[in-house]
């Protein structure tokens, strides 16, 4: 699985595309990256599942890109 | 007009337009300046803000010779220029949840140009209660989202901007505070024209319920399409009441009243001690007289010369009380509460009309 990160995430993730295992669905997701990435903490992010935006708690598969959209609000 | 796929019956589409633009920044300016040399016959411009030097990188429709000006009213002259036959309607108001329902139901399509996310909610949820589409973008260092919620409105289809984020808590630090790339937001404006012009006459495939991320250093494009029907838990179909009751945030809320000083009371204030009353009209914009006891510095200037400010109570003015309310915003950002500001509700220029001579 890979992940991909925008905006602010990327300051604080990095650009590299991380390619964590194990991961079943985007809670556990959620939760590794916190603790991966504590600056993470209060940031919030829409995901997506090989570019469709889902909500809740989705299953992961080990093919599937995950996309970390933070809000943006500049003008 | 001869352009394959367009023609007469497009522009003609164009022309009965009525597009509203909420923000006259980055993303406005671009976006305003293609919409008018395209021909939409009806623009809105919103914008309560003032013209700093700091925005001429990338708000083009300014110049040097506007700082200090309001940016909506130096927007509107602009455009005029350039397509006189375009109707403008300029709003140097803040977008709140008391005003926008009434100042977006003459609209067609609106575009979201805003800068904070507070106002961004208020946009969209004022969209769905309207039943207007809403052709919204944000940009953030370098890269820009850009997406058409609510179309069709009302249709069990739409998405809105809640269903992609619910969570309303989240900060984001502004472009004076992290830095922007001057020409995204002109990149991020012009798409989003493009969409809006898309949407209005029908051609080729406008990003109805998916969000493009655009990046401006490597120029990658992604798209991702929002679901249709799943309604995050943070959404909400708002009615027109719902929108005036929710809490959007203090830049949004109603009107700010406890920042501005009647009239009848500022009469009052004139003859007290440690006070400070501001006369922040640049200097050639001093049309109307102020005879009582006062410091002189224009807005332009303010920043600068805080520390010439004494005084517990300031009262900053200007000719119709909104570029002086905007100063008082700078000036409670700048002393918090250890002062007390106020900026004169309607100006001098209403003061001197109503209560000069009374001795009230």
């Amino acid at each position: 699985m890979e992940v991909q990160v925008y905006g602010r995430l990327t300051d604080i993730m990095g650009n590299n595309g991380l390619k964590p295992e194990g991961i079943e669905n985007t809670d556990q997701l959620k939760k590794k990256l916190l603790f991966l990435y504590p600056e993470l903490s209060g940031i919030g992010y829409a995901i997506a599942v090989n570019n469709q935006i889902v909500s809740g708690n989705y299953p992961l598969r080990n093919d599937d890109v995950v996309s970390l959209l933070p809000p943006f609000s500049g003008g | 007009m001869i352009l394959r796929g367009f023609g007469e019956q497009a522009q003609l589409k164009l022309k009965h337009a009525r597009v509203f633009v909420a923000g006259a920044g980055g993303l406005g300016c671009a976006a305003l300046q293609y919409l008018a040399a395209s021909g939409i016959g009806t623009i809105g411009i919103a914008d309560d803000d003032v013209v700093e030097v700091g925005n001429l990188h990338r708000q083009v429709l300014y110049t040097m010779q506007d700082v200090g000006a309001l940016k909506a009213d130096t927007a509107a002259a602009w455009l005029l220029k350039m397509n006189p036959e375009t109707e403008i309607h300029v709003y140097p108001v803040r977008l709140t949840s008391g005003n926008i329902a009434d100042i977006i139901a003459d609209y067609d399509v609106i575009l979201d140009g805003t800068d904070n996310r507070e106002t961004k909610y208020l946009i969209n949820d004022a969209c769905v209660s309207a039943g207007k589409p809403l052709v919204f973008a944000a940009i953030s260092q370098y890269e820009g989202q850009l997406a058409i919620f609510n179309y069709p409105p009302g249709s069990p289809e739409a998405t809105n901007y809640r269903d992609v984020f619910p969570d309303t808590s989240s900060n984001e630090p502004s472009c004076q505070e992290t830095g922007v790339l001057g020409v995204l937001p002109g990149i991020i404006g012009c798409m989003q024209c493009n969409e809006t012009i898309k949407l209005i006459t029908g051609t080729g495939k406008p990003l109805v319920n998916r969000l493009l991320v655009y990046n401006a250093l490597t120029n990658q494009v992604n798209e991702f399409s929002i679901a249709p029907g799943i309604k995050n838990a943070g959404s909400i179909q708002p009615d027109k009441s719902e929108v005036i009751q929710t809490w959007y945030g203090t830049s949004t809320q109603g009107s700010e009243e406890s920042l501005e000083i009647k009239p009848a009371d500022f009469s009052g204030q004139l003859n007290r001690k440690n006070i400070t009353i501001i006369d922040v009209r640049e200097s050639d914009h001093r049309i109307s007289p102020a005879d009582f006891q006062h410091i002189h510095i224009p807005f332009s200037e303010l920043t600068e010369n805080l520390e010439a400010i004494s005084g517990d109570t300031i009262i900053t003015f200007c000719e119709r009380g909104i570029l002086s309310l905007h100063a008082a915003r700078m000036l409670r950002d700048a002393f918090g509460t250890e002062r007390k500001i106020y900026s004169l509700q309607k100006g001098i220029n209403y003061w001197n009309s109503t209560h000069r001579d009374t001795g009230t």
